[in-house]
């Protein structure tokens, strides 16, 4: 019995001095972002690491579940002989929710978890101590700019998510299964709110964005110097992305929308 | 005065001491080696030096400051005048062999791009590497990545150089090339060098003085000559490589006579 509870103590512990460190962490990286405009190149770079190689995989992925979302919506609408709502029940779905949570999952999983990968690699061959020897802060040189690059990309992310998938929905729609083109187009347009819907949309992805690159970069530059102590450490960017992005999309669900 | 002055040191890992009341002075000018068996803290040393780690007792004054009292930027400051040469290199994987010398005259300097590229292939010519400058980190071997990271610690002209370990795991070759570049540059740039190593006959041909370390202490220090005729056993055994002696051969515990007697703890 005190075993557990000792067990239990050293646990709470451990996460509490993990989250203080997150957070310093944090602190330390907003302290190096000022200083990244005199050098936008490096975030540059990282902006095409990031984000322009996750492209692919949220293509494809947009195009699909929109497809899908298309193929679902029409089948429950057209009971009612409301297919025409298509377009809109897909762009809302897609911009407020499936948008943003969905190409966050993705971006944890091809981004997140190769930022950390490369941060512990970067660490276990001392590249980060060889920096602070040299002069150079390796939380301003490597880090902030990586941080900064995926707060930048996410929301583009989402947002290309978003239109591959209107578009996926519009080919099923359309061209499967024949829904008015026009009426997809104008229901979608008029019931579709630029501030409600899109800019609450974007605020999830900005924020997502904001955590996955946190979570990915510490357990990056927290992770055992090994080659296992790496490995694990990619595994935990992925659950806790996932755990984090899941948990306060409710959150900001719940600010957002909760009074309609 | 010492170039490193450090007193009474002390050093925890948990509850582990790494240090307990070491004194060392590095000299100007001078080859000061650090040696002593695997895990006694050689390079933990060199972080302290660095101030990378802080140590739980004691002070370690670099160039009359004490390294542990100044304030971020001024560390900062005094690090772009001491280089460090690490195990691995620990050059940028994502940097060609040319960015990497250039790293730190980039981040350093505003030096026009073609002063730095005069700057880089003299570095890289004194470590004869001029020619493999378009290489990436990963084409090299490893006494390569070591001569490259020589060139980029030395690219601000620094006061004084830490290797750390820089013979381990390297062919007579390389080991020859790297002893007689750490000798040449530490007189042709009136450096001061400490070199922490536990290769004993490549460390006593270049050092001008030696402390050995073990169980967190200076067991002995000295010329190398002086070191080689010390009456302690321990340092007969290490000096020589002997595999037995002060250290034992087996791991401590109960007699090998007194475990064949009691088969029942595997039954």
């Amino acid at each position: 019995m005190i075993k557990l509870i000792r067990s239990l103590g050293r646990w709470g512990l451990g996460t509490f001095e993990r989250l203080g460190r997150g957070h310093l962490f944090l602190m330390h990286i907003l302290a190096g972002i000022p200083g990244l405009f005199l050098r936008f190149s490096l975030v540059i770079q990282q902006v095409y690491s990031v984000g322009v190689l996750s492209l692919l995989i949220i293509l494809i992925s947009g195009l699909f579940v929109g497809m899908v979302l298309g193929l679902q919506g029409y089948n429950t609408l057209v009971d009612f002989g409301a297919e025409e709502s298509l377009g809109v029940l897909v762009s809302l779905s897609l911009v407020r929710e499936l948008g943003p949570v969905v190409s966050a999952l993705l971006f944890a999983g091809r981004a997140g978890s190769a930022l950390t990968a490369e941060i512990g690699l970067m660490k276990s061959t001392e590249q980060l101590s060889g920096m602070e020897m040299m002069a150079v802060d390796p939380i301003r040189r490597v880090i902030a700019p990586r941080f900064m690059a995926g707060l930048i990309s996410m929301p583009l992310l989402a947002a290309i998510f978003s239109a591959v998938g209107i578009i996926g929905a519009f080919l099923v729609g359309h061209g499967l299964l024949g829904v008015d083109d026009g009426a997809f187009w104008s229901q979608m347009q008029a019931k579709t709110d630029f501030y409600d819907d899109i800019m609450n949309g974007v605020i999830k992805s900005v924020v997502f964005g904001f955590v996955v690159t946190w979570i990915a970069l510490f357990e990056g530059h927290d992770a055992t110097p090994t080659s296992e102590g790496v490995g694990r450490a990619t595994t935990r960017t992925v659950v806790h992305s996932a755990f984090a992005i899941l948990g306060l999309d409710f959150v900001l669900t719940a600010l957002m929308f909760g009074d309609e | 005065m010492p170039l490193i002055k450090i007193r009474d040191l002390h050093f925890y890992r948990g509850n582990r001491a790494i240090f307990e009341g070491v004194n060392i002075d590095i000299e100007r000018g001078k080859v000061t080696a650090i040696m002593g068996p695997s895990g006694t803290g050689k390079t933990t040393l060199l972080k302290l030096i660095g101030g990378q780690l802080r140590p739980d007792k004691g002070t370690i004054e670099v160039d009359g400051q004490n390294v542990h009292k100044l304030s971020r930027s001024d560390l900062y400051e005094l690090r772009k005048r001491m280089g460090m040469l690490f195990q691995s290199g620990a050059l940028l994987t994502d940097l060609t062999v040319y960015d990497n010398v250039a790293f730190p005259l980039r981040e350093h300097t505003d030096l026009p791009e073609s002063m730095i590229r005069d700057l880089v292939l003299m570095k890289l010519q004194a470590v004869g590497l001029r020619n493999a400058r378009n290489l990436q980190p990963a084409e090299l071997s490893g006494g390569m990545a070591r001569r490259v990271a020589l060139a980029r610690a030395v690219a601000l002209e620094p006061m004084m150089i830490m290797y750390d370990e820089p013979f381990t795991g390297q062919d007579p070759i390389s080991m020859g090339t790297l002893v007689n570049l750490i000798h040449r540059m530490n007189d042709a740039m009136g450096l001061t060098s400490i070199v922490v190593s536990h290769d004993v006959a490549e460390t006593a041909e270049i050092a001008d003085y030696i402390y050995l370390l073990s169980g967190g202490k200076i067991i002995e220090h000295g010329s190398p000559v002086q070191l080689r005729r010390s009456g302690s056993q321990w340092v007969q055994q290490f000096m020589q490589g002997l595999p037995d002696g002060p250290v034992p051969f087996h791991y401590a515990g109960p007699g090998f006579k007194e475990d064949l007697l009691k088969p029942e703890e595997y039954a």
